[in-house]
């Protein structure tokens, strides 16, 4: 009752505030990944010769463009002149140093409104869209390395431009002058609110949709209204919906995909499972918190047989009922994380990856990424993938190459040691960082900004459990809302030896102290971009496409 | 305070049990504590300690055995699926919390809980859902949300800082006093009246998150103080000089925090 949720986010979405332009700036702002500090936004890169394989996978035939039934809007007359005006912005915004990626995607949404839909559908394998709270910079990265590494040539947003916009101005950047984008596949992060908006455009043929947890709850609600946007999604998929098992919420998304749309899962198994928590199971009191789990979050995906009659609402309401016993089977099931290393079971076989991504909920994001490239590989006829084993092994090692996008698990080195940078956006993103990043042997500083693309609200640090800190305690707090943290870090009786709101000088004084010991930076999203700016002034920092 | 005399005369307090003990249920936590409610538990348990009392916490969630002994009560919001699963079970122990609400048992419901705690609910489509009637308010699902930073003003908390979010938009029956005042239009309970929250016997209702009782250490140190008096009889604090010196080590930062807080953007 209370939080009922009539707000339209579709309109929302659909009509982007000043503010939420704003936060595109900031959220999207970042452009180019580390290794690729030329590109500006997004980027086709191009076949890569497989460093183990030797060989470059060609793609011997297309799949036809027009599978997904989706009709191609037609091209204005003016379309001709898009990529120009698009391109011609960007340049502008570029000598002014201004590092926005949004502006030229507005100019064109304005000029041509056909543009994004009519650049995309012309893709041989369509789109892939990544969306779900956490997790999607990183699982995109993925998606697009080992596709690429399979042959595709890929267009992406790997730089966390997930609002549509961003990826307008991304296509700009990479479509010829006649307008054509030089790509077999696009993979797409979208945020959940703008992954509607999307979807109405342009229905993509494959989505992953990886988990829906409370974040920034100021602009969506509910969580489970969340899972309603993204049920928009998996209703537009046109392919393959690839889901994740364990999120109840998500599961459920099953019983919305249209006839003839494919569900595939991806899992945990039943012993790694209790590494995971679910949303649901962060609220649970201390000494239940493992039955908990166990009790009222086992993977329960409703039966395909339900979706004819069941809106995905009735689904997320009827919890409990009409579900059944034994989860249902994932295409791809992480068994095992180590230091670095991920075990998978697919097709009753075992598979080990080393990677060198930081985290363990990255391993669980990975086994999204091999379920939807496996779904993918269905369609293309090489013989490297006839045998699903080998393709299987193949994607293993596609997988090693991948290395951890911007604020995942970055290390930066400073004076001679590593400091670890660490996004943090939501609770159970934090407490999975701190899992996964024990604080021995290392010094700690948090930084917490407020700016609508962080979130306003700062209830969800209450939602952290930071008693792991409480032996090393914090070395240092800093951002706009410093206080509201080393409150918080009080209240758990955590040490906290300096706190001080002045971002640049808190970096400086930071890293200048305890010379040789390890540092991990938890940063919000905003703080993240001025930490990097200042490391940058001591320390070689990639650059992330936004001005330092 | 009569009621409390008599309570603690059915409830006598044990000399052999060490520390003073004051007996706390967080309402639902399972269902009903969303945007960082928990910071409320959390604080009034920590405050607790520092104050000299030693804090007993009872996580009730549906279908539990209620508490022999109950000295304050806290309750979160939550998503409309959590309130749907709470409600059978909030009837059940609706004459039980109307007894201590009128014992002056001190409770802090936000959002979803402190809807419930009023009249009734109607949804945007029509229907209506009941609540237990402790406040003299009743609510009407809007489509516009309010969300973001707020300030409020209470005659005897002060300036309460917090962050409202709510669709939900709440009115109070005549006579009946909201927790605070609100400056602008668009905030508060409906958006139009300039109040906030409601406030019966030492029971209070808002829409604060924040978490509100963290920043807020007079709005946490009235529901103790009323525990005790519940309890006890009256408030005193027995403190070794570490706990007082914790105690104002958290209301300097809350202090700091605040004073963020009341100037950032909505």
């Amino acid at each position: 009752m209370g939080e009922s949720l009539p707000v339209d986010y579709e309109r929302d979405a659909a009509r982007p505030t000043q503010d939420a332009l704003g936060s595109e700036q900031a959220r999207g702002g970042i452009a180019g990944s580390e290794s690729r500090a030329d590109s500006a936004a997004g980027s086709i890169t191009d076949s890569v010769t497989d460093p183990l394989a030797g060989s470059t996978v060609g793609l011997a035939t297309k799949a036809s463009s027009d599978t997904d039934g989706t009709a191609t809007p037609k091209r204005p007359w003016r379309a001709f002149a898009t990529p120009a005006i698009g391109k011609a912005v960007r340049g502008a915004l570029r000598v002014t140093r201004h590092g926005g990626s949004a502006l030229p995607g507005r100019v064109a949404e304005w000029f041509d409104p056909g543009f994004l839909a009519r650049t995309l559908d012309s893709l041989p394998y369509g789109v892939i869209l990544v969306s779900g709270t956490n997790g999607k910079t990183t699982t995109t990265r993925m998606i697009a390395s080992m596709l690429q590494n399979l042959g595709l040539k890929v267009f992406t947003n790997p730089t966390g431009s997930n609002f549509t916009r961003g990826v307008v101005s991304a296509l700009l950047s990479e479509v010829s002058m006649s307008g054509r984008l030089d790509a077999d596949i696009a993979v797409l992060e979208l945020d959940e609110a703008y992954a509607v908006h999307f979807v109405r455009q342009v229905k993509p043929r494959y989505s992953v949709l990886l988990n829906v947890m409370r974040d920034q709850l100021d602009r969506f609600g509910e969580i489970d209204n969340t899972a309603r946007l993204l049920s928009r999604v998996a209703a537009a998929t046109t392919g393959t919906v690839v889901l994740n098992r364990e999120d109840r919420r998500i599961a459920a998304l099953a019983g919305v995909v249209s006839k003839g749309t494919r569900v595939r899962y991806f899992g945990l198994s039943d012993d790694l499972r209790k590494l995971f928590p679910t949303d649901d199971a962060m609220h649970s009191t201390g000494q239940d918190a493992g039955d908990d789990h166990r009790t009222a979050d086992e993977p329960r995906p409703v039966g395909q047989q339900d979706k004819a009659s069941r809106s995905a609402g009735e689904n997320l309401s009827a919890n409990g009922s009409a579900v059944p016993e034994s989860p249902v089977h994932a295409d791809v099931i992480l068994t095992h994380v180590d230091d670095h290393v991920a075990k998978f079971a697919m097709d009753n076989a075992e598979f080990t990856a080393t990677v060198q991504l930081e985290g363990m909920y990255n391993l669980f994001n990975a086994a999204a990424a091999l379920a939807v490239v496996r779904a993918v590989t269905e369609v293309i006829p090489t013989a490297d993938t006839s045998l699903p084993h080998a393709r299987d092994a193949r994607l293993m090692r596609a997988l090693s190459y991948v290395t951890p996008a911007f604020g995942r698990g970055e290390v930066i080195e400073v004076n001679g040691a590593p400091v670890e940078l660490l996004l943090v956006k939501n609770p159970m993103g934090f407490r999975m960082s701190l899992a996964s990043f024990p604080p021995d042997g290392h010094r700690t500083m948090i930084a917490i900004n407020d700016e609508y693309a962080d979130g306003r609200d700062m209830s969800w640090l209450w939602d952290v459990d930071f008693t792991s800190l409480r032996e090393g305690g914090v070395d240092m707090i800093s951002g706009v809302r410093a206080w509201d943290m080393a409150l918080r870090l009080e209240y758990d009786q955590v040490r906290v030896t300096r706190t001080d709101t002045d971002l640049p000088e808190a970096v400086r004084c930071f890293v200048g102290s305890a010379p040789g010991v390890p540092k991990h930076i938890y940063c919000t999203y905003t703080a993240m971009l001025a930490v990097r700016a200042e490391l940058a002034k001591v320390a070689e920092v990639s650059d992330a496409g936004v001005g330092r | 305070m009569q009621t409390t005399a008599t309570l603690t005369q059915e409830h006598p307090v044990d000399a052999s049990r060490v520390g003073r003990p004051i007996d706390v249920v967080s309402l639902y936590p399972k269902d009903m504590n969303i945007y960082g409610d928990w910071g409320n538990v959390l604080t009034v348990e920590r405050r607790l300690v520092l104050y000299g009392y030693e804090p007993v916490m009872h996580y009730y969630n549906q279908g539990d055995p209620w508490p022999e002994q109950v000295d304050m009560v806290l309750g979160g919001g939550g998503q409309d699926s959590g309130q749907k699963k709470i409600t059978d079970d909030l009837f059940k122990r609706a004459d039980t919390l109307r007894a201590l609400a009128e014992a002056d048992v001190p409770m802090l419901m936000i959002c979803g809980l402190y809807q419930l705690f009023g009249e009734y609910f109607e949804t945007i489509d029509g229907s209506r859902l009941d609540g237990i009637n402790i406040f003299g308010v009743y609510t009407e699902g809007r489509e516009k949300r309010m969300i973001g930073n707020l300030v409020e003003r209470s005659d005897r908390f002060g300036d309460v800082v917090g962050y409202e979010n709510h669709s939900g938009q709440t009115f109070l029956r005549s006579g009946v006093e909201p927790f605070g005042l609100v400056a602008h239009d668009g905030t508060g309970n409906n958006g139009e009246d300039h109040t906030e929250g409601a406030r019966v016997h030492n029971v209070i209702g808002t829409y604060m998150h924040g978490s509100l009782l963290p920043k807020n250490p007079k709005v946490s140190d009235f529901l103790i103080s009323a525990a005790a008096e519940h309890r006890y009889g009256r408030f005193e604090p027995e403190q070794s000089q570490d706990q007082r010196a914790a105690l104002e080590a958290l209301d300097q930062f809350a202090a700091n925090a605040r004073r963020v807080a009341a100037a950032r953007p909505r």
